[in-house]
């Protein structure tokens, strides 16, 4: 375990108390609603929230506790914030010069140029912060972050300030960082589509606590956890490979290691693999094979649980398919009135056009969007 | 066109350059911590920094005697450490100077360095610039256009300053007569003339300073956000 961390904060209308242990590897999400104190975590962890108490450890290294306080300088943690902060009286070239100087001693893994291309930076050199889009802004933030040679990436919604575009534009480039330059990561964010997509665990907050983390599919098919999803996004993720396309339809087939399902094109060669968020209230259930339907994607699934709303009128059900599993968010009555329990085998209904065009991967860059 | 006596010019450029350069490594400081501080003590300094706005220069030049003469304690080591004393000459008169124009000094780096803000200074922390390096290479000229209004306005501040150099240094040829005195001699001893070409230089002067100053300030401004 790599970063250790066991803060408290009070603040007049919330308090930060979180003891969590983050591994030295991959891309952890911090998730939660606006105001769960995501933000403030990652702020302590960077030591520039000089009102949290408690400790700090990074690598065997102490950054806080009741003695220490080692300044945000000398921690060697990269910050890239949400308004990107790129230094207005530089250029682009220089806020990542400005950076490159300040890098620590250590053996270079990966050169000024590696960080350039992967982040196709060369043509912004000239300009200056006030003269780049939103998107470009924050990719010349994540470069000047990693040319000072952090030890830890700490991501504080990189993306939230821009528009759905332009997310479109970054999260490729956001996906190969870790790989390219094999950092561990704290990506926070408030936003599904980016935990699907980028990361590999997660913590989630609610009201300044944890209250999940673990492997990304696992806590995300947790069926007590409405609340920090948000009753409407709540849902499960399905991992499948591309086995084929119909360009006149503008569909394509990914194969989840039995079932199939029809989604709408993805610009990826035939053997990608994907991840495809499904949402909850966007599946409903069968008995038996219904046909005559206009909704594709018909999947055989055998009920793992149920969980009924105490005072509400819906019910969560999680269910099994091909050994993926799958959350479906239908009304208490259909439960009654289908008769179902866990065991019993469902038809899941799934629309095609419920995979958005968010949800659903992008090519890497320029190429036609995704659909 | 009677020219006039380059001395007291002279005398008031020098003490202008002095006073500015010795604000410029004392303000500097004071102001940064007036912007970043939140403690209780700010509202207290604020108010002190300010009071040569609102004083007569007569009654800081009053206290000012008082402070620097040879029998107050600081002017009296001043006198045993230099063996000349403060009142009535050219040192007295920067450490008077520097007092009557601090405001004009810390007030514009104040307020640029809170327009600044704690944003940038954290992205410099964060790729491992330490404070001292941030505030050169990142506080210091996102707020260039604040220097530059501060130097200027403690510049010429300083050379119309009259009240406080009658008070403290008096009119002594060489060490302590500046411009502003030597008008008022001009016209005490009804000597119009001479009088109308000092006072026509120093309008001139200012109105110049004060016009770069703006013109600058459009032609380059600072980027910020």
């Amino acid at each position: 375990m790599a970063l250790s961390v066991d803060i408290r904060a009070g603040f007049a209308d919330f308090s930060l108390a979180v003891a969590q242990e983050f591994p030295d590897d991959g891309i952890t999400a911090v998730f939660g609603p606006s105001g769960c104190g995501k933000s403030t975590l990652l702020r302590a962890i960077a030591g520039f929230e000089p009102g949290a108490t408690g400790r700090v450890a990074f690598d065997g290294e102490v950054w806080m506790d009741a003695r220490h306080h080692v300044p945000p300088h000398r921690r060697g943690v990269g910050y890239v914030f949400q308004d990107a902060r790129l230094f207005p009286h530089l250029s682009v070239r220089g806020n990542l010069d400005y950076a490159a100087r300040r890098a620590a001693q250590d053996p270079a893994r990966y050169s000024f140029d590696d960080v350039v291309d992967v982040l196709d930076l060369a043509p912004l050199f000239a300009r200056r912060a006030a003269q780049l889009s939103g998107g470009e802004r924050q990719r010349v933030a994540i470069g000047r972050t990693l040319l000072a040679r952090p030890r830890l990436l700490l991501m504080d919604e990189p993306l939230a300030a821009l528009d759905t575009r332009r997310k479109g534009e970054i999260l490729p480039y956001i996906a190969r960082l870790h790989g390219a330059f094999g950092l561990p990561i704290l990506y926070v964010t408030h936003a599904l589509e980016e935990v699907t997509q980028l990361c590999d665990r997660i913590v989630a907050l609610s009201a300044g606590r944890v209250v999940a983390a673990g492997g990304v599919s696992a806590v995300l098919e947790r069926l007590d956890l409405a609340d920090v999803q948000g009753r409407f996004e709540a849902g499960a993720i399905l991992r499948g490979r591309i086995t084929g396309r119909d360009t006149a339809m503008h569909l394509s087939r990914v194969d989840l290691g039995g079932a199939t399902l029809d989604v709408p094109e993805i610009s990826r060669p035939e053997g990608s693999e994907v991840r495809l968020r499904v949402r909850a209230r966007d599946v409903s259930l069968a008995r038996g094979r219904p046909e005559g339907l206009s909704i594709r994607n018909r999947l055989a699934a055998t009920v793992l649980a149920i969980t009924e709303e105490r005072a509400g009128a819906f019910a969560e059900v999680l269910l099994d398919i091909s050994g993926q599993h799958l959350r479906a968010r239908v009304t208490r009555a259909a439960i009654r009135d289908l008769g179902l329990a866990a065991g019993d085998p469902v038809t899941a209904l799934i629309k095609s056009v419920a995979f958005d065009r968010q949800a659903l991967p992008r090519p890497p860059r320029g190429g036609s969007q995704a659909g | 066109m009677i020219l006039p006596d380059p001395g007291p010019l002279w005398l008031t450029l020098q003490l202008a350059a002095v006073t500015t350069l010795i604000l410029l490594l004392l303000g500097t400081p004071l102001a940064w911590w007036l912007a970043r501080t939140r403690g209780r003590l700010k509202p207290l300094v604020e108010a002190v920094t300010a009071l040569p706005l609102v004083l007569p220069p007569t009654v800081l030049g009053f206290y000012l005697l008082i402070f620097l003469s040879p029998t107050a304690p600081l002017g009296g080591l001043w006198l045993s450490a230099t063996g000349s004393p403060l009142t009535f000459s050219f040192s007295g008169l920067v450490i008077a100077s520097c007092l009557y124009s601090l405001p004009f000094m810390v007030q514009p780096l104040q307020a640029a360095f809170e327009s600044v803000g704690r944003a940038p200074m954290e992205a410099a922390a964060s790729l491992r610039a330490a404070p001292l390096d941030a505030f050169f290479s990142v506080a210091a000229p996102m707020a260039g256009r604040g220097f530059l209004t501060a130097t200027v306005l403690t510049f010429a501040h300083t050379i119309g300053e009259f009240g406080v150099v009658l008070m403290v240094g008096g009119n002594i040829p060489g060490r302590t007569k500046v411009v502003s005195i030597q008008i008022y001699e001009h016209v005490e001893t009804i000597n119009y003339a001479a009088a109308h070409t000092l006072s026509a230089i120093l309008l001139v002067f200012s109105f110049t300073v004060l016009l770069a100053v703006y013109t600058l300030n459009r032609r380059f401004p600072v980027h910020v956000g």
